[in-house]
């Protein structure tokens, strides 16, 4: 799936907003691919909660409509959606279309 | 920082009203909300008019304070309601609504909070309990049960929120002339007292005490705590 821009340009800015408060040699990168959590993932579970309260904040932003991203739904997936930045954004798109 | 940035709930009256101009006097922005608008006015201080479990206003009202304060610094979830009534005699209706303002505005107002203060990684959450929960109170079931809630929350989100710097506590206030307790007979009153290590009534000035000495940054290893006033 093709991630909507405005998903992208929400979910970088969350980034650039935990970076602010990351150490030197923890910052995470602003690519899709940038593994979120789980095995090789940059963030612990507290990083992780920063993270999710940070891009539901920006969407609302970009898209001026407010989803959940941490429900019951998201935690039961046999993918985790937190896996990649990539994964979440496609999360979102699901989310979003499914609100309209 | 410059001025601290204090959300007290339940302002329109009560003991709400007091804090709010307790802090705006001490010289921190206030800001306030109840259902109806407040009769009285201070400088330094704004009101925002909605029921503290309506999940969309409150959401709404922080994304102002996001926008026009930057962030938040202390939360006082004083918003409280009771209702004096033996178990035989309660409705549902009424239980709902004690469990609304008391245990689902005090959740949500803690979420959205935390939300603002994880990102400044300071944070101070003051919770209201109530004596009536220790002692048991007859006549009080529902609303001791509420506060018991309010307890059990503060104990487990101290926990949840000590890695981003926000601690979690709650006071415990004896009777205090307000509307909440005008309905309550003075015998009942009377017995209660009698039960308190010190018998007399709560001050506004005893509860602004508790709550002065969990938001002080000297108090960033007190969390998870409930102060009980009058020896109970
Ligand atoms: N007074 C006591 O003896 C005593 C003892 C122990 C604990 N407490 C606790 O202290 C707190 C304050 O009590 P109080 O004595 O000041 O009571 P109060 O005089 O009855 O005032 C209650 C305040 O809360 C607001 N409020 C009530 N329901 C609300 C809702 N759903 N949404 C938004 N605001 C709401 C009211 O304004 P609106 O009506 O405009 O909404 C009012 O400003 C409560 O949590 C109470 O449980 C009091």
């Amino acid at each position: 799936m093709a991630a909507d821009s405005r998903i992208t340009n929400a979910l970088f800015s969350a980034i650039d907003e935990l970076n602010d408060i990351r150490p030197q040699d923890q910052q995470l990168e602003k690519s899709l691919d940038t593994v979120l959590f789980g095995q090789d993932g940059k963030l612990d579970s507290i990083g992780l909660v920063s993270f999710i309260v940070a891009a539901e904040q920006k969407i609302a932003q970009e898209t001026g409509r407010s989803i959940t991203l941490a429900d019951e739904r998201a935690m039961s997936q046999k993918n985790s959606p937190f896996r990649t930045v990539g994964t979440l954004a496609d999360y979102c798109s699901i989310l979003l279309a499914e609100g309209e | 920082m410059d001025k601290k940035r204090i959300l007290i709930t339940g302002t329109r009256k009560g003991i709400g009203a007091f804090l709010a101009s307790y802090y705006a006097d001490r010289g921190f922005q206030v800001i306030g909300c109840s259902r109806g608008e407040p009769e009285w006015e201070v400088e330094g201080y704004r009101h925002f008019s909605l029921d503290v479990s309506d999940e969309r206003r409150v959401v709404e009202m922080f994304a102002v304070i996001r926008e026009e304060y930057g962030g938040l610094d202390i939360l006082v979830n004083n918003a409280g309601v009771a209702s004096m009534n033996h178990i035989l005699l309660t409705p549902c209706t009424t239980v709902r609504k004690i469990l609304d303002t008391n245990v689902t505005g005090t959740f949500l107002f803690c979420r959205e909070a935390a939300k603002l203060m994880q990102r400044g990684e300071f944070g101070r959450i003051v919770n209201f309990a109530t004596v009536a929960t220790p002692l048991k109170l007859e006549g009080e079931a529902i609303y001791a049960a509420s506060k018991a809630a309010v307890v059990s929350l503060t104990e487990v989100l101290a926990r949840e929120l000590a890695p981003f710097g926000i601690t979690v506590n709650a006071v415990g206030p004896t009777p205090v002339k307000t509307d909440l307790i005008r309905s309550v007979p003075k015998e009942k009153m009377d017995a209660l007292l009698e039960r308190q290590a010190i018998r007399r009534f709560g001050q506004m000035e005893d509860i602004s005490n508790v709550i002065d000495f969990f938001i002080k940054p000297e108090s960033n290893f007190i969390t998870g705590q409930v102060i009980y006033l009058g020896g109970v």
